[in-house]
């Protein structure tokens, strides 16, 4: 994977003063923008109405398609899930080889090397979650050893979680070290920071999570584990466009956005693609820098796809369930 | 050789779905010459609670919505109540005698009273919530809210109309709330009831019990998790009410108590039904640059 | 279009045309005067109204002349004495819950015949105008039947001569007709000369509820109409939504006469944004105080008031939000910004335009190619404008926003009350009491913190100073239309 975006190596050195100390950073973090959740949310529900028809609509369900992250995180996978769901992921569609692959798997470490194999060169990338996912409560060795071992089995991406105790109790530095730690862990490999969003409930929240991640090396912020509800909405993701793209302005670095859990239909993606169009802008609208965390999506993009082509609504037999 | 009918079976209503009584009783509802209609769900303890809890989970989502969506929501019971006139009037005939003439008349004073009460949600806070000039550099706001889960003893007597008149303003204000029927008249409640699952009312606002008071009223006056109790279906009943009223106390629940006799259910409401189940809130701001 | 190119390529995002479809609607090819329950031929000329976004004449509207005026007001007199003026409110209430809901049901219908009328789009139609008319019918109906609660008496006045905008046609009828009709009056309503078709849409909805003949009166016209209408010596209660100007007009007209007058006039908000406002809404708040319908809004937040510290920032913000608004064919569901509502309205703008153009230090409009037929105005913003300014004292009416700054908050109450007007205000800020002490120094009939152009029948609305008087909407709406 190439990124036009800078590479630096760990945290923004741009920070070096802010994160000197506990307070400097909380000082920082709080100096942020408030947001406002009723204007947040209405201009979210806004950017819900558009209409995306026709050839707009074709051009989105191909992109959506190109930033599924195809998800399995369950106790019972085995790896013979994870095969049919990299093969999955390379054909969505095994009747039409037009179809483009996803952007990538995203599953536990130690199925790494199974979905690696699967995969060969397809393009498609690995992405393992780490770091005690998705709980995030394990000590600081265990995280980073579960990071390497991810990372050593070949993840391209690796999606770790903060640790949302140390956030919501204000230790934003340790949150902060943490993560740079966790980055320097990755070596070549992509992080995305998960944010957990619905158990950090306020807005204002977000955006200072998010940018304390950016602060420290993510190269994607996400929203949620997908296993605590709510996940992915929109004016959360929103407001988390609404932080790269100041991120961006402020340093010049770019980082990418991923909403994940409970995106479940082609209108909810295509909302998504809008809000990214209109908020952080069109260099976003590409799989380096907008990604969904979902599974039932796919299907469902699959189906629209279908219907603009053949003008018929289409059925579950026609696609695989994995 | 005539056509014989399907006779509905009436039930309980709890949580927007209609269950038979948990202890599989039932008792004859019988028309006003001592005629069999039909058997009537007879509401345990049990039921009373399940009922409870179903008023409390659908608390913070009623309470929740907008005035004016739960001003449409109850003018939209009365546009189905309207559309079912023939069930209504035949259910008073049965329950209250009289003329057919006398049952429209009731129902259209039931219908023309949901229309009054719906009209009041999204004005209720205009004319009993004010801001508070108080003697300081302060914003003061007083606003009225609901209560909570409320339950409601039913008139014996006046089984639509006046069941209607102790139902509607308990739930405007986005209380949630446990009926029990008239004992002896309870199939207007039930086809009520059967309007309610119609008419995009959310299940657990309502929800009705039928069956003899002695078996329910204890249950609902000595529940911790009911915040008020209304005891009009004990009119005239002072001894029975009272004892409730002292169960009532053990939560400090707001006890409406029973009247003498059952009101005149034509004569146009105040606001008492209304405010008897609201809090009022009074929230204090400093103004300053 | 192929997503799946390397990797270094970006796409643009092309919306293709979405458009509503025109289907639902059936416009007449001419219309005559609702009056006494009936369509009637008018006496005067006819006129034709026009859609603003291509110019094609949509139908031919009669002009009601002094003489059709007078047969409307005896036709409301007639219904108001034998019918109206005496139903117990509860009926009353259930013809307006009826229309109420008449209203929900042809929603699509009165939507898109807004939008095709007046030119603004149908996102705005179908998402606000609509639903909040079909709202403050509801609201009102309900309190047909309680006035001895509303503190302002329980009897009506008789006849409510009625005259309301082109801005905001079915709105401004709902916000006249249904406060009136609660209180048992009956009405004789004027629509504006360019958008007459909802009110007439909405005659049909007044016979489909069975509303009683003469309740409701419509009869289309201009200038001329409207004054004799509101002069008409039988007409006892005068409401007006329009300029200034012809408000003082109407002013001087009833001056020691009995008749009961409200109005509700121009306006040159002031939108107030400080150093520690919710940047992003706040940015969304500017938009929407004065693009949202074209800036044809008499509360539009005009003057945007932003705290030195913060105003390149928000400037940057704003204007880079502004460049994602689309505008153009308003029956297009992605359409934000819709046409000028007329050549003679667009002439005004340009005017007045040009002059800030002089006036100020900078006039910035995102790109954008405006269509060959009908009337068009891209958003503009004009900074480093002064309170001396014509821009920042006359009301434009149009998507045209002033940018002066401040220091203090005191400075910044002060210039926003600098201003005969008074009709609203916007504040942004985290910091409550903040709110709520520049809500009690602002000399405004509604001030909105963090948030801007909220309508709802239940809030009072309505200006200080020559921004009119008496409110509309809410408890307070009722005192106008009773004794």
């Amino acid at each position: 994977m190439t990124s036009t975006a800078t590479e630096t190596a760990g945290p923004d050195r741009e920070w070096a003063d802010v994160t000197s100390s506990e307070s400097s950073l909380r000082r920082f973090l709080h100096g942020l923008p408030g947001v406002d959740q009723v204007g947040a949310e209405q201009r979210a529900a806004g950017l819900a109405t558009r209409s995306i028809k026709t050839t707009a609509k074709a051009y989105a369900l191909d992109l959506a398609i190109t930033m599924v992250d195809l998800t399995t995180l369950e106790g019972q996978d085995t790896p013979g899930k994870v095969r049919a769901l990299c093969a999955k992921a390379m054909r969505p569609d095994p009747s039409d080889p037009s179809c483009p692959s996803t952007a990538a798997v995203c599953i536990y470490p130690d199925l790494v090397a199974t979905a690696k194999a699967a995969l060969g060169h397809s393009g498609v990338h690995v992405a393992s979650v780490a770091t005690a996912f998705p709980s995030g409560r394990a000590a600081m060795e265990v995280k980073l050893a579960d990071t390497r071992a991810a990372v050593a089995a070949g993840a391209d991406e690796v999606d770790m979680v903060i640790d949302r105790g140390a956030f919501l109790s204000g230790h934003y530095l340790g949150v902060f070290q943490e993560i740079a730690a966790v980055r320097e862990a990755c070596g070549p490999a992509h992080l995305k920071v998960i944010l957990e969003t619905g158990e950090l409930q306020t807005y204002d929240n977000v955006r200072r999570a998010g940018w304390l991640a950016m602060m420290a090396g993510a190269h994607f912020i996400k929203t949620s584990t997908g296993k605590v509800q709510p996940a992915a909405t929109l004016p959360v993701t929103l407001v988390m466009l609404e932080a790269v793209r100041d991120y961006r302005e402020q340093t010049g670095r770019m980082i990418g956005v991923k909403p994940a859990g409970g995106i479940r239909t082609t209108k909810d993606a295509i909302k998504y693609l809008v809000t990214v169009n209109e908020i952080a802008g069109p260099d976003w609208l590409h799989p380096d820098w907008f990604r969904f965390g979902a599974s039932t999506l796919l299907n469902d993009l699959l189906m629209q796809r279908t219907r603009l082509s053949t003008g018929r609504y289409s059925g579950h037999d026609y696609f695989t369930l994995d | 050789m005539s056509r014989i009918d399907v006779r509905k079976t009436y039930k309980l209503f709890i949580g927007g779905e209609f269950p038979r009584s948990e202890s599989g009783h039932s008792y004859p509802v019988h028309d006003v010459r001592g005629r069999f209609v039909a058997n009537a769900a007879l509401a345990s303890r049990k039921d009373a609670r399940d009922a409870v809890t179903a008023a409390r989970r659908a608390f913070p989502g009623w309470s929740g919505r907008t005035a004016y969506n739960r001003g449409q929501v109850v003018y939209r019971i009365a546009e189905v109540m309207e559309d079912r006139r023939p069930q209504f009037v035949e259910a008073l005939r049965h329950g209250e005698g009289g003329t057919a003439a006398a049952a429209h008349k009731l129902l259209d004073e039931s219908i023309d009273r949901l229309v009054w009460y719906a009209g009041w949600a999204d004005k209720l806070a205009q004319v009993v919530g004010n801001a508070n000039p108080v003697a300081g550099p302060f914003f003061n706001l007083s606003s009225p809210e609901p209560t909570g889960v409320v339950a409601v003893l039913a008139p014996q007597g006046s089984s639509l109309l006046g069941m209607v008149s102790v139902v509607a303003p308990v739930v405007i204000s986005g209380n949630t709330v446990v009926v029990a029927a008239s004992a002896e008249r309870p199939l207007p409640a039930v086809t009520f009831a059967e309007v309610l699952a119609t008419s995009d009312v959310p299940g657990g606002v309502v929800n009705l019990l039928t069956g003899s008071l002695d078996r329910t009223a204890r249950t609902l006056a000595s529940h911790m998790d009911v915040n008020a109790i209304d005891l009009t279906g004990l009119a005239g009943e002072a001894e029975r009410a009272t004892a409730l009223e002292v169960e009532a106390a053990e939560n400090l629940k707001r006890v409406r108590r029973a009247p003498a006799a059952e009101p005149d259910w034509s004569v146009s409401p105040g606001l008492d039904r209304m405010t008897d189940f609201l809090e009022t809130k009074t929230v204090w701001h400093p103004i300053g640059v | 279009m192929d997503p799946t190119r390397s990797p270094g390529d970006r796409h643009v995002f092309e919306y293709a045309p979405a458009p509503e479809s025109r289907e639902i609607v059936d416009i007449r090819p001419s219309y005559g005067l609702f009056v006494g329950g009936e369509f009637v031929d008018g006496r005067g000329r006819s006129f034709k109204t026009i859609s603003p976004s291509t110019e094609e004449v949509l139908a031919e509207v009669a002009e009601a002349d002094a003489t059709d005026v007078d047969i409307a007001v005896a036709a409301a007199r007639r219904a108001h004495g034998r019918v109206w003026g005496r139903m117990p409110g509860r009926e009353r209430a259930k013809y307006l819950f009826r229309i109420a809901r008449i209203i929900q049901e042809r929603g699509r219908e009165l939507a898109v015949l807004e939008s095709i009328d007046n030119g603004k789009p149908i996102k705005e139609t179908r998402d606000v105008d609509v639903p909040i008319a079909a709202a403050h019918f509801f609201y009102y109906a309900g309190w047909a039947d309680k006035l001895e609660y509303s503190g302002h008496g329980t009897e009506s006045l008789g006849v409510a001569g009625q005259v309301i905008p082109w801005n905001f046609p079915l709105l401004m009828l709902a916000w006249k007709i249904a406060p009136a009709l609660a209180c048992g009056n009956t009405v004789v309503l004027k629509p504006a000369e360019t958008t007459p078709l909802t009110a007439l849409l909405f005659a049909e909805i007044c016979q489909q509820a069975d509303l009683p003949p003469g309740v409701v009166n419509i009869i289309t016209g201009a200038g001329e109409t409207g004054r004799a209408l509101v002069s008409h010596p039988d007409v006892d209660k005068v409401a007006f939504t329009g300029s200034t100007e012809v408000g003082k007009a109407i002013a001087r007209a009833v001056a020691g006469s009995d008749k009961r007058v409200t109005l509700e006039l121009g306006g040159k908000a002031a939108n107030i944004v400080f150093d520690d406002a919710p940047v992003d809404q706040a940015v969304e708040g500017i938009v929407n105080g004065i693009f949202f319908n074209q800036g044809h809004v008499c509360c539009a937040g005009s003057r945007l008031l932003v705290q030195e510290s913060v105003a390149e920032e928000v400037l940057a913000r704003l204007k880079r939000r502004v460049a994602t608004l689309r505008m153009g064919d308003p029956l297009d569901k992605n359409t934000d910004i819709g046409a000028i509502n007329s050549a003679e309205q667009l002439a005004k703008i340009r005017e007045l335009s040009a002059i800030g153009e002089q006036e100020a230090a900078g006039r910035w409009s995102p790109p954008c190619e405006l269509p060959e037929h009908g009337f068009w105005f891209p958003p503009t913003i004009f900074t480093g404008v002064s309170q001396a300014h014509r821009i920042a004292r006359e009301e434009i009416f149009g998507p045209v926003l002033s940018v002066l700054t401040f220091r203090t908050p005191a400075e910044a109450i002060e210039k926003a009350n600098n201003t005969p007007y008074g009709l609203s205000a916007g504040v942004w800020t985290e910091k409550g009491s903040r709110i709520l002490k520049m809500a009690n120094a602002l000399r405004a009939g509604v001030v909105w913190a963090n948030t801007f152009n909220k309508f709802d029948p239940a809030s009072p609305f309505g200006g200080y100073q020559e921004s009119g008087y008496g409110r509309e909407g809410g408890r307070q709406g009722l005192e106008a239309y009773l004794r």
